[in-house]
């Protein structure tokens, strides 16, 4: 009986963690997808808002405190008690913390020569912002770093439109009035849409009120497999790992 | 304000809720007596003084705010002004039906040993006299004074440690409490009871799982029958004239892996028909033998008797989680008819018995197998509704949703997952507060199936997915929602949208309808609050 599962709050602030067993890992990995892949996801990344890749969780700051979440589950929200023994507690809490260790890669190039390459020849700042520079047109990038893996940011560098998330797919719709209007956009229900158009203004249209409505099945990222070269890819992979995001 | 008070009082004083008032609840449709409304699971209201010409001045007249963040899945009873209604996990409140002021609360504190699959919920309660019964999810049936909230007896239906939970509202029928068992994830062996209503002593106890003594334990391969699963998750229906109840079953455990349990694995995934004194059964029609996808057939029968093919028929109706829907004879639980109305890839159609004949290569593997529908089903417990006006079945679906089921080793230990695979890349979207679908993915949608030709007459569309229930009223006016916080009225003829208002959150629960002072009122719950709608002055 799987009625579904809700959004949990989940899990805040994670301490540096000494290196689990591999073995003690590979336990928590078999547990996880048993017990949590349901609701979080392959990634971990399945609940909006909750991220069990970037190592900051809103209740828990110990292992222990994880632990604890693993076996109580949390009232009032959908995640759920289990009834694991403490070895195995330990071991998925190895694995969720491993999780953030893949986080933590640093990629193979230079960042700073990939924050030059990326404000610069790039042009990322033109639809992305990091901190306080750029557009808010395409996703933010301040804290993709704790989000994404070396070979997501190199997958997307040069073949963009292959792993556009759903959440960052273009609308192009025109009113009935006859104004053309395109953004990304941010949500959509059976008779609204919101965007973010291409001067940052956060439009909230009603169907009703379109003639026309298109969701954009390409990225407007253009590839940049033939726009940098090789070591400039390295870089911005770099420079794009380590933007942790803010506190 | 001093005569309001006085009414309240008298009708205090004769709000007893007889055996003949359960009945015949449709002799009163100011109240809403039972989880559906009336035994027969229809969710349809005989109040018509809202109409498709009028809803449009529908306006919010109460809101109940819930204390829980869990889901909001209840569907409160209303007797003679008077609503009960229980937020997650077990509390339950007495409030004024006309302004949702509160007159008692009860809040009983579940075991920390519980443990339910998907969420800490409460769909509801039931009556009868001045008694309110409620199952928790440390699988208690309480027995609570209408008129107080003191908790009368408070029984232990199955061990929480072991995975059993109650997440639904029990049915009374005649001096006895009916209630069945969630915990299929957790290899629990599932089973429907019937408790006094004035002791809470067991009356009988019916288990879905085939075991030593029923020859359709041969249905179980080994010692599999132990942890079959098979559980009872949402209230059942009630035939009178057969003094049948009728009850839904849920998967075989393991989920998603077969290889232990060979055989049709009876009863899960059934509708059952229990003599309602003793707990025997009558018939079982099995709706998915040996399901390897986690469709539950608890679904709420809806029981409807109507002319079929010139000939008065004692019929059920039942949109199946596995993605087609059936007419079965509830006398005998033959199969009538049934037909998808979503796509379906496990299977390529119903035998002349009703038996889906299995697609080939459509069982989950370690490298995971695309299926439609995926595991949370074409639909899934979200109560359907007859008319008998329109002689239609609504019911809030999922269309074109497709999961890998993917098989893993399962092995089992009492109170553990056990589950034996997961599925993987399900195409409905996230559950967060922002929907952004894909071309692939899946939609909710409200169906009017016509029984009779089992196609789809009207269909109304939403972006994100629903997990409402329905209702439809005598004036064909049909209520439903979705994930999307919209909860609309609809002309249940043609589906012609005829009002809405956005809620701000999930509609993860059934409206009702009921009336006080010649006032007709909706509810539903959404999010994490109770609105209750009227006409405007």
């Amino acid at each position: 009986m799987i009625a579904k599962c809700s959004a949990a709050a989940a899990l805040s602030l994670c301490l540096s963690l000494p290196a689990a067993a591999q073995s003690e890992v590979d336990s928590g990995r078999q547990l996880y997808t048993t017990h949590c892949f349901v609701c979080h996801g392959p990634d971990g990344e399945s609940i909006p808002g909750v991220n069990l890749r970037s190592g900051q969780f809103r209740r828990a700051s110990s292992d222990d405190d994880l632990s604890k979440i693993i076996l109580g589950g949390i009232p009032g929200t959908g995640m759920p008690p289990t009834n694991l023994a403490e070895p195995q507690r330990r071991a998925l809490v190895a694995y969720i913390r491993s999780m953030h260790q893949g986080a933590k890669e640093q990629g193979s190039g230079d960042a700073v020569r990939g924050l030059a390459v990326f404000e610069s020849k790039g042009g990322c700042l033109a639809c992305h912002r990091v901190g306080a520079k750029g557009s808010r047109l395409g996703p933010d990038l301040t804290g993709i770093g704790s989000l994404k893996t070396a070979a997501y940011f190199e997958q997307t560098l040069t073949n963009p439109n292959d792993s556009i998330a759903p959440q960052n797919r273009f609308v192009r719709v025109v009113t009935k009035q006859g104004v053309t209007i395109s953004g990304r956009r941010l949500n959509e229900d059976t008779h609204t849409i919101q965007l973010i158009d291409e001067k940052e203004h956060l439009l909230s249209l009603s169907k009703s009120d379109l003639r026309e409505f298109e969701l954009l099945k390409t990225s407007p990222m253009p590839s940049y497999k033939t726009k940098l070269t090789q070591q400039e890819t390295s870089d911005v992979v770099s420079y794009l790992l380590s933007l942790k995001g803010t506190q | 304000m001093k005569i309001r008070v006085l009414l309240l009082c008298s009708t205090a004083l004769v709000g007893q809720v007889s055996n003949d008032r359960l009945l015949h609840a449709d002799r009163e449709p100011q109240n809403w007596l039972h989880y559906s409304g009336t035994y027969d699971g229809q969710r349809y209201s005989l109040l018509n003084q809202i109409t498709p010409e009028n809803a449009k001045n529908l306006e919010l007249k109460w809101v109940f705010q819930a204390h829980s963040l869990e889901k909001f899945e209840a569907t409160p009873l209303v007797v003679d002004g008077i609503m009960y209604v229980t937020e997650a996990p077990n509390h339950v409140f007495a409030l004024d039906a006309k302004t949702g002021r509160t007159f008692w609360d009860y809040e009983y504190k579940p075991s920390r040993d519980a443990r339910v699959c998907c969420g800490s919920v409460n769909r509801g309660v039931a009556i009868l006299n001045d008694t309110i019964f409620m199952g928790t999810i440390d699988s208690h049936l309480i027995a609570i004074d209408a008129k107080s909230g003191r908790p009368i007896w408070n029984i232990e239906v199955g061990d929480p440690k072991l995975g059993y939970a109650i997440t639904h509202a029990p049915l009374v029928v005649k001096n006895k409490v009916i209630v069945g068992v969630a915990g299929g994830e957790y290899g629990i062996r599932g089973f429907i009871a019937a408790y006094d209503a004035a002791t809470g002593k067991e009356a009988w106890k019916f288990y879905t799982v085939a075991g030593p003594g029923d020859p359709a334990v041969k249905s179980w391969e080994g010692d599999s029958w132990q942890h079959g699963g098979a559980p009872a998750w949402l209230t059942g229906s009630y035939d009178p004239s057969l003094n049948l109840v009728y009850w839904g079953t849920g998967n075989p455990g393991p989920d998603w892996n077969g290889d232990d349990r060979g055989g049709d694995n009876l009863y899960s995934d059934s509708a059952v028909a229990l003599d309602a004194d003793t707990g025997k059964l009558k018939w079982h029609f099995q709706f998915t033998p040996h399901d390897e996808f986690d469709y539950d057939a608890v679904q709420i029968p809806v029981l409807v008797d109507t002319d079929w093919n010139g000939r008065p028929r004692k019929l059920m109706m039942w949109a199946n989680r596995n993605g087609y829907f059936y007419v079965l004879d509830r006398e005998t639980g033959k199969f009538v008819a049934g037909s998808p109305y979503a796509k379906v890839s496990w299977s390529t159609g119903l035998d002349e018995a009703g038996r889906p004949m299995r697609a080939p290569n459509t069982s989950p593997t370690p490298q995971g197998t695309l299926v439609y529908p995926n595991l949370f089903g074409a639909t899934n417990w979200y109560s359907p509704s007859y008319s008998p006006r329109t002689h239609l079945f609504y019911v809030s679906s999922w269309q074109d949703s497709n999961m890998n089921m993917v098989k893993m080793a399962a092995q089992f230990s009492p109170g553990q997952r056990y589950m034996g695979g997961l599925p993987r890349g399900a195409n409905t979207g996230g559950r967060g507060s922002r929907n952004t679908p894909v071309e692939t993915s899946a939609y909710g949608s409200l169906l009017a199936i016509d029984p009779n030709t089992e196609k789809t007459k009207w269909e109304f569309k939403m972006t994100d997915l629903t997990e409402s229930g329905v209702l439809t009223t005598a004036s064909d006016l049909l209520f439903t929602g979705g994930r999307e916080g919209y909860f609309y009225a609809l002309d249940a003829r043609n589906g012609t949208e005829l009002w809405r208002a956005s809620l701000g959150g999930s509609v993860e629960a059934a409206p009702i309808s009921f009336s006080v002072d010649g006032k007709q009122y909706i509810s539903i719950a959404a999010g994490h609050a109770l609105f209750t709608f009227a006409l405007r002055q």
